[in-house]
């Protein structure tokens, strides 16, 4: 297993770089550059500065120099400066928004799996009960409503009228002065509503997901030989039944890595929440190579990484599954 | 089974636990108020009635992204340069009435050649560090802008500059190669410390994220992808303001904001036309905010590529001019929130001719051009044809503009009318820069101008700005207009510049190269507890440091 693990950790390092000049051509084919944008039709803008930053960014150079000058950076982990005017690190810039997008979504997706495995596997067990009918509705709903849709009424609902929560941000403006109790508080009240939503979403795949998985399960022979046995439905269902319908849906969990980085654009813009989402798109309409490069860099990792642990959980969850 | 019981269990024991926190700091928030309020000391009492100004409390505003970069003659974004208006001075600026009046510089002189101004510097400023602004620092501004290490993009005003020549610590003397009127008004711009910038290179300088200013207020704090808070500059030379901060809340989604609005966690905020018109007759706006509408310094064109035919032709341009129902667009995408425009300038200015050919909505006579050069519909399609070809054209216009993409569709519907076949295209705003505008790649567009202050049009219809990346990409050229725009660059007399641009604006309308749709206006919502608010031509927040809160009123509380 350790000698499987450490063979997929070296087979990333190709994989990687393939991705990098895969992203970096496509990323300048785009048409449009960062100088035109930040130019933009402003009578101020001097004729001079055009090529200051032109040379500045070196995009007078070839694409594949370009690419080279990146890769030699990359090289040694530094991820170049970002082309908007502030030219911070990318590699902070980054860390800045990472881990709020990071733990959002991690703490939503725990949150859809504890609510959407049960509902899905309860749901396949008593199908077409009252039950069954219920859950089926609701979670149509929850995939058909548009969330920045739902997110604004909630936000008008629980933050104008109630008056119960915040409507958007992480933080209260007194944030500083707050008691260390009073600072989670805060900060549990501000992401409420946001994760709320996200699972509320989320729970319509999985919890399908899961029963079409159960379903597939419980028509099984072992599961019939099981009962003939005598075993006990709770048992049957729990023990034998839900390991064998995790399968495909920790296909999914690896599937859905890139989501946790890339987030949500409108999501994020709704709630205005400082995450990936909204930086990722910032910096591809403002054609801020660097920035896009790492952001890249670091969803394909962490999806590598995120496949490799899939992999790894296939082999817990099914003993069957062996590598060697 | 019971394992999961206990799980249930579990968690419900956490969730309520987590309840009980929120609810029990939320109540002792509200008493801390309450106790606050009731041990005011007597003495203080007085200004609790008082009507006069008092200090205190915060103005909570919003920005649509974050800001990039504080030292603004680098940035290139309108959120960094919101935040720093209150954080730099210029050596002028205008007041409330547009007039260029002394801001660090208390009086200057021009020359009689005209070429040479004179700049006497306030004495009583100092820098947010304490050190003295001096006529060095008015230097080191000037070198700072044309240095080619400095990443600006506005040196072209500073690059006009002969010499500048320190004549003692209070005095600057700068010296023009030619003539050129809007000299004066370029020093607006923000003056750079010297004594922390000198000598460094200003793309690691930490003034990019703690600037120091000689402005009303000062940086307090920026929690990235969150908020910014500004605190009042006690020292500041004019006086120190009463608000004590300046919250700015990086918001992206407008929808949001307006919910923040209401919620009273943002006090002020720019509305749409729509928000101003169809969101804010509910009494709990209408309680605690005010409207102030006031012209916004825009307008909204459409524009042809004159180096296509068939858009070379005058009288086609005319044609589709009157074919253009603008009241339609004013009232049907604007609300009315909006003045027809006839020309580049605000209606409110003195530069404004109205007194030029104006294309009313006039659908027969659009057609009847249209037949005198040959567009006519022969073959009873319902649409013109002429030579055998049917008139079709595309108009295009950059994504994420809604306005403009709908306007495309009220013209879409109106050429119709008339027997033209319009297309529409939206393209993303950075393609839509580098592959049509600069490439000269359109037929029609709708798009739009900032106004700017000094009444100077050479970048945008000078014939000369038509290559490469100029910003006459319609490629207009007129040789009077030419003429005209240059003689009005070199003259300082304000009556001979107002006839020469309201000769400009008439020889421009009569070649109808835009079809100038509208000024929008303007739509501040800001709440009512602020007093001493005074709506002018240059808006709402030309004397921001005159504004104040009651003391009842007052809504935040900061430790001195």
């Amino acid at each position: 297993m350790l000698k499987y693990i450490i063979k997929r950790l070296i087979s990333m390092f190709p994989i990687l770089i393939g991705i990098t000049i895969i992203s970096f051509f496509v990323m300048h084919l785009a048409p449009g550059d960062t100088v035109t944008i930040q130019q933009s039709l402003n009578p101020k803008y001097s004729e001079t500065a055009r090529e200051k930053f032109v040379k500045m960014y070196n995009l007078d150079q070839p694409i594949y120099k370009q690419y080279l000058i990146w890769l030699k950076k990359f090289a040694t982990l530094d991820f170049g400066n970002s082309f908007s005017s502030d030219g911070r690190k990318v590699i902070d810039k980054i860390g800045d928004r990472l881990p709020i997008t990071l733990g959002l979504n991690i703490i939503s997706m725990i949150l859809i799996f504890i609510i959407a495995l049960p509902l899905g596997v309860l749901s396949a067990y008593y199908r077409n009960s009252i039950f069954d009918k219920t859950v089926t509705i609701i979670v149509f709903v929850g995939f058909a409503i548009p969330m920045f849709w739902l997110a604004l009424m909630c936000m008008y609902f629980f933050g104008i009228v109630l008056g119960w929560l915040p409507i958007s941000g992480l933080t209260s403006y007194n944030f500083d002065s707050l008691s260390i109790t009073g600072q989670i508080a805060d900060v549990i009240k501000h992401i409420t509503l946001p994760i709320a939503i996200t699972v509320f979403g989320g729970i319509a795949s999985i919890s399908r997901f899961g029963r079409t998985s159960t379903l597939e399960v419980l028509g099984q022979d072992y599961i019939m030989s099981a009962r003939a046995r005598g075993i006990g439905e709770k048992t049957i269902l729990f023990r034998y039944a839900l390991k064998n319908a995790m399968l495909p849906i920790v296909t999914l969990l690896g599937l859905s890595i890139p989501g946790l980085i890339g987030s949500s654009v409108i999501f994020e813009s709704v709630f205005s929440i400082p995450g990936m989402g909204q930086l990722f798109y910032q910096s591809v309409m403002m054609r801020d190579y660097p920035t896009v490069m790492g952001i890249l860099v670091i969803g394909s990792l962490l999806t590598l990484i995120g496949n490799l642990i899939a992999d790894i959980a296939y082999a817990y969850i099914d003993p069957r599954i062996r590598y060697s | 089974m019971s394992k999961i019981v206990y799980l249930i269990i579990a968690v419900i024991v956490v969730i309520s636990i987590i309840v009980a926190i929120i609810f029990f700091n939320s109540d002792k928030e509200k008493t801390n108020y309450h106790y606050e309020a009731s041990n005011t000391k007597f003495d203080e009492l007085h200004s609790f009635i008082s009507r006069d100004p008092i200090s205190g409390d915060a103005l909570a505003t919003v920005t649509i992204s974050e800001p990039i970069n504080l030292i603004p003659a680098i940035s290139s974004d309108s959120a960094s340069h919101d935040v720093t208006s209150y954080i730099y001075n210029g050596l002028v600026k205008y007041n409330k009435d547009l007039e260029l009046v002394g801001d660090l510089a208390s009086s200057w002189e021009i020359s009689e050649d005209k070429k040479e101004i004179t700049f006497h510097l306030r004495k009583d400023v100092k820098w947010h560090d304490g050190e003295p602004f001096t006529a060095k620092d008015v230097e080191f501004t000037y070198k700072f802008m044309i240095d080619d290490k400095t990443p600006t993009s506005y040196d072209a005003d500073f690059r006009l500059i002969d010499s500048l020549e320190v004549i003692d610590n209070h005095t600057v003397k700068v010296k023009y190669k030619t003539l050129f009127s809007p000299a004066l008004n370029s020093w607006g711009i923000w003056m750079m410390p010297q004594h922390l910038l000198d000598g460094k290179l200003v793309t690691q300088s930490s003034l990019q994220r703690n600037p120091i200013g000689t402005g009303p207020y000062k940086l307090f704090s920026w929690s990235e992808g969150d908020s910014i808070q500004l605190i009042a500059n006690k020292d500041y030379y004019e006086s120190k303001p009463y608000l004590e901060r300046i919250i700015f809340r990086v918001i992206p989604d407008t929808a949001t904001s307006f919910l923040e609005l209401l919620n009273g966690s943002i006090d002020t905020m720019a509305l749409s036309a729509m928000q101003a018109t169809k969101q804010t007759n509910m009494n709990r706006y209408k309680e605690n905010y005010n409207t102030y509408s006031y012209l916004d310094t825009s307008y909204t064109y459409v524009g042809f590529n004159l180096r296509r035919a068939p858009f070379d032709n005058n009288t086609l341009r005319k044609a589709l001019s009157y074919a253009t129902p603008k009241q339609d667009i004013i009232a049907g995408i604007l609300f009315n929130r909006a003045e027809e425009a006839t020309g580049p300038y605000k209606t409110d200015t003195i530069w404004y001719n109205g007194n030029v050919e104006r294309y009313d909505y006039n659908p027969e006579k659009a057609i009847a051009l249209l037949k005198e050069i040959g567009y006519e519909d022969t073959d009873n399609d319902g649409f013109l044809d002429k030579n055998g070809e049917k008139f079709e054209f595309e108009i295009l216009t950059n994504q994420g503009n809604k306005v403009r993409s709908q306007i495309a569709e009220i013209l879409q519907k109106a050429y119709k009318d008339i027997g033209i076949d319009v297309t529409i295209r939206i393209v993303e705003w950075s393609t839509f820069l580098s592959e049509n505008i600069n490439k000269g790649r359109f037929s029609v567009i709708v798009m739009g101008w900032n106004i700017v202050q000094d009444p100077d049009l050479f970048d945008v219809w000078h014939s000369s700005r038509c290559d490469g990346n100029g910003l006459n990409f319609i490629c207009y050229k007129n040789d009077k207009v030419d003429e005209l725009l240059i003689k009005g660059r070199e003259t300082y007399n304000v009556v001979e510049r107002q006839a020469i641009y309201n000769r400009i604006q008439e020889l421009i309308a009569d070649d109808a190269p835009y079809i100038f749709l509208y000024t929008p206006y303007a739509n501040i919502a800001l709440s009512k507890r602020f007093k001493n608010i005074e709506p002018a031509p240059a808006g709402l927040k030309h004397n921001l440091i005159d504004w104040y809160v009651r003391k009842l009123e007052q809504k935040y509380y900061f430790k001195q």
